[in-house]
């Protein structure tokens, strides 16, 4: 009966770090992180600046790699590294990793030179290898997902800051990720545009998406958190309830 | 003839100036091509002026109240003409050195030397540097129009080598036709050449005569003196014969006529005494035909400068060579950009993503031929590899300006690749695309976008730097122009259509770049606005 209960347990956990330690040039920026995110629920980092939010965050996508520890994603377990240039299996691990955990960044980091739309086909296309038209459909149904239907032709630069967040939610959605990682996602905009993003992130919630959201802004922890993760110099110092936690 | 010696001093000079022109390596020569042109339009208008101003002022009076008679040269002719003593560095010999003194002295004031660049030696006189130029300067036609000339005080040979193994070489100039002849430009052997042989024309004497060894000639004809001491020494070649005589005497500025009456009996003074004989024979130059020199006639005197023709007028014939020219400087820069652009994006990519070895060797790339100027590359490619790899003239000149390019396009790349936010290449790696579709999908075709106004700035760099190939060789433009220049005698006419063709080729260009650089500067605003 325990051994359905761990099983249980490890499918409710979609992430899970362990004991996760890492230094930018000696100076110590996550110092023994253990926390367990769960399947289909909305969990968000929050706590000071420089408390280590956004670089945990990264390790999990396995954009920053870590000193000691291990991050499991969906089954896929990460190691420390302290190389520059992972290893050929390791850059296997890490693009599976990928494709399990969507990002979604401050900058939004929309393509330039691509459309809306073509921003959200691009990797289907290319790294799924779906064909041109359902991978277009898909977009657009996305897109019309995430209120931007009639953007679709835009380019980056012609959009808003919310509109260009909003892109970069469904082209990170397009993947069929099975947790979406959002680093700081509202804080580039203004009020309104704000609004147009957390709409889309709670009807995501709602739909039993598993997020994880840095953030500093307690209004987006209340409306769409179930559980908040409280780092202060690269140390859990609190987790729980967003109510209890903030 | 030093001509030749002369003309390949100040390709090294220019090349040390490139050396010393900071970013210049490649962005900078044209400037000493400029530089040569302007110098002429800037001659051509004082000697416009000087025309039509002051009636000449008796020379020897001046020279007799200075005491010191100026004499124009350039030491780094070398041997035999003038130059450093080896056993004591800044003391002048050369048997041209022993002649001034010995005119100076028969005028009865100290010869002075005056160092000038031996292919401005004419426009220097012109415009009042030094009172004579004695420095192997051959009386031929086009320099008839321009200077007034001595009797000579050196008869040299034109003589034709070949290699040793063809004995079949007459000599002969109709033998010539349709063979690549090696000669230097705008001199006596290379106005002889013209409309019978395919001369290849060289800015050095070693050049010729190297390329001859490897075939890539099938002749050289120099002077006599310059084949003996670069030509004769090399085994696989011999002498096939001397094709025609020819002078050198001292040059005086045509208002000057007391002058260069009184170096002419200077000249008549020392050549009867022997003393004249003495000095060639003690510095290895003297044989049968000097004999000569020492009874030299008014009729002798008439027969050597001949009766120089007008200067042929700039005309259509020259706008056709012009053209032609002008589609060798660009079928050389296309053709380079086109090896630059490439090379360049692999460097850049190798530099920023490939391992530490491989990042390594593409930095010493760069910084090997961004450092050394491309004037040496083009000679090392050419002349240096020629033993094992005998390129042509073209090849050598199209691969030389493009991997020397390369290193600059490599750095316009890298700076186009490190301008894309890192924020996407982030998002194409979370979106699971490996590195190298990243790039391909990404970085590359907005870093190429943004590079696209410096390439095109570069290419009219490359359009103005692809002058340099004259020194193996390739006649373009400006090797065009300045050959037409001595031609015609001027360089006023030459030098303006030598210009305007550059300016026709690289101004539309320069447009479109800049529309470019608007186009994408709105662009990047209108980015950082959201």
């Amino acid at each position: 009966m325990s051994t359905t209960d761990e099983i249980a347990s490890q499918l409710a956990d979609m992430i899970v770090v362990e004991n996760v330690r890492k230094a930018f040039d000696g100076r110590s920026v996550l110092d023994g992180v253990n926390i367990r995110f769960t399947r289909g629920k909305v969990s968000s980092l929050v706590g000071p600046s420089g408390g280590g939010k956004s670089t945990l965050l990264r390790c999990i996508n396995g954009l920053e790699r870590f000193d000691a520890g291990r991050i499991e994603v969906g089954g896929l377990s990460l190691g420390p590294s302290k190389r520059a240039r992972p290893s050929r299996a390791e850059r296997a691990t890490l693009r599976a990793i990928r494709l399990k955990a969507g990002m979604v960044f401050q900058q939004y980091g929309l393509f330039s030179h691509m459309t809306a739309v073509e921003n959200v086909m691009e990797a289907p296309v290319h790294v799924r290898g779906v064909g041109l038209a359902d991978a277009r459909q898909r977009a657009l149904h996305l897109l019309e997902q995430v209120g931007l239907s009639h953007r679709r032709d835009a380019f980056p630069r012609e959009l808003s800051g919310g509109e260009q967040q909003r892109v970069a939610i469904a082209r990170a959605l397009a993947m069929d990720p099975e947790a979406l990682l959002l680093d700081e996602p509202t804080s580039a905009l203004d009020p309104d545009r704000k609004a147009e993003v957390v709409r889309v992130l709670r009807n995501l919630a709602k739909g039993g998406a598993t997020m994880i959201i840095v953030t500093h802004e307690a209004a987006v922890v209340r409306e769409i958190a179930d559980h908040a993760v409280c780092l202060r110099d690269g140390r859990v110092v609190s987790e729980g309830k967003p109510s209890e936690v903030l | 003839m030093p001509t030749i010696v002369r003309v390949h001093a100040i390709s090294r000079r220019e090349a040390s100036l490139r050396l010393t022109s900071g970013r210049g390596a490649s962005k900078i020569p044209h400037v000493a091509r400029l530089r040569a042109i302007l110098f002429g339009l800037v001659t051509a208008l004082t000697v416009l002026l000087a025309c039509g101003g002051t009636a000449p002022a008796p020379a020897l009076g001046r020279i007799r109240a200075a005491g010191v008679l100026r004499w124009g040269g350039d030491i780094q002719g070398g041997e035999p003409y003038v130059y450093d003593d080896p056993a004591r560095p800044g003391h002048l010999v050369g048997f041209e050195v022993e002649i001034a003194e010995a005119i100076a002295r028969e005028l009865g004031v100290r010869a002075e030397f005056v160092q000038n660049d031996w292919s401005h030696l004419v426009p220097s006189l012109e415009r009042g540097t030094f009172d004579v130029i004695l420095n192997g300067l051959e009386v031929t036609e086009s320099r008839v129009g321009r200077v007034r000339f001595t009797r000579p005080y050196y008869a040299f040979a034109e003589r034709l080598m070949a290699r040793a193994d063809e004995p079949a070489m007459k000599p002969e100039l109709l033998a010539l036709k349709g063979r690549k002849v090696g000669t230097l430009a705008n001199s006596l052997a290379f106005e002889m050449l013209r409309g019978t042989a395919d001369t290849v024309v060289y800015d050095g004497v070693e050049e010729p005569y190297a390329d001859l060894v490897s075939g890539r000639t099938d002749a050289v004809l120099l002077d006599d003196i310059i084949a003996a001491r670069y030509g004769a020494p090399k085994p696989e070649l011999r002498v096939v014969g001397d094709l025609r005589e020819g002078y050198y005497a001292v040059a005086v500025r045509p208002s000057e006529s007391d002058l260069a009456e009184s170096v002419d009996s200077a000249l008549a003074k020392i050549a009867a005494s022997g003393e004249l004989q003495l000095i060639l024979d003690k510095n290895h130059l003297w044989n049968e035909r000097q004999g000569k020199l020492a009874s030299w006639s008014t009729a002798q005197q008439r027969a050597m400068l001949g009766t120089p023709p007008p200067p042929p007028p700039l005309g259509p014939a020259h706008a056709l060579l012009f053209l032609q020219g002008a589609g060798i400087t660009l079928l050389v820069s296309t053709l380079a950009m086109s090896l630059a652009i490439p090379l360049g994006l692999l460097l850049s990519l190798a530099r920023l993503y490939g391992g530490a070895a491989v990042a390594r060797l593409a930095s010493a790339y760069v910084e090997i031929y961004r450092g050394t100027p491309v004037l040496l590359q083009l000679y090392l490619l050419y002349y240096g590899l020629a033993p094992v790899l005998k390129l042509s003239a073209l090849a050598a000149a199209v691969i030389g300006l493009g991997m020397n390019y390369a290193a600059y396009e490599a750095e316009v790349y890298r700076a186009g690749i490190q301008a894309v936010p890192k924020a996407q290449l982030e998002s194409a790696l979370a979106l699971g695309m490996t590195t190298r579709l990243s790039l391909r999908r990404v970085v590359l075709p907005q870093a190429l976008r943004h590079a696209i106004p410096n390439v095109t700035n570069d290419f009219i760099a490359l359009l103005k730097d692809s002058s340099l190939v004259s020194v193996i060789t390739v006649v373009e433009l400006t090797k065009q122009m300045t050959i037409t220049a001595i031609d015609v005698r001027t360089w006023m006419g030459p030098g303006l259509l030598c210009a305007s063709l550059y300016f026709a080729m690289s101004y539309p260009l320069g447009r479109i770049a800049r529309r470019l650089e608007r186009k994408l500067e709105g662009e990047r605003e209108a980015e950082e606005a959201t």
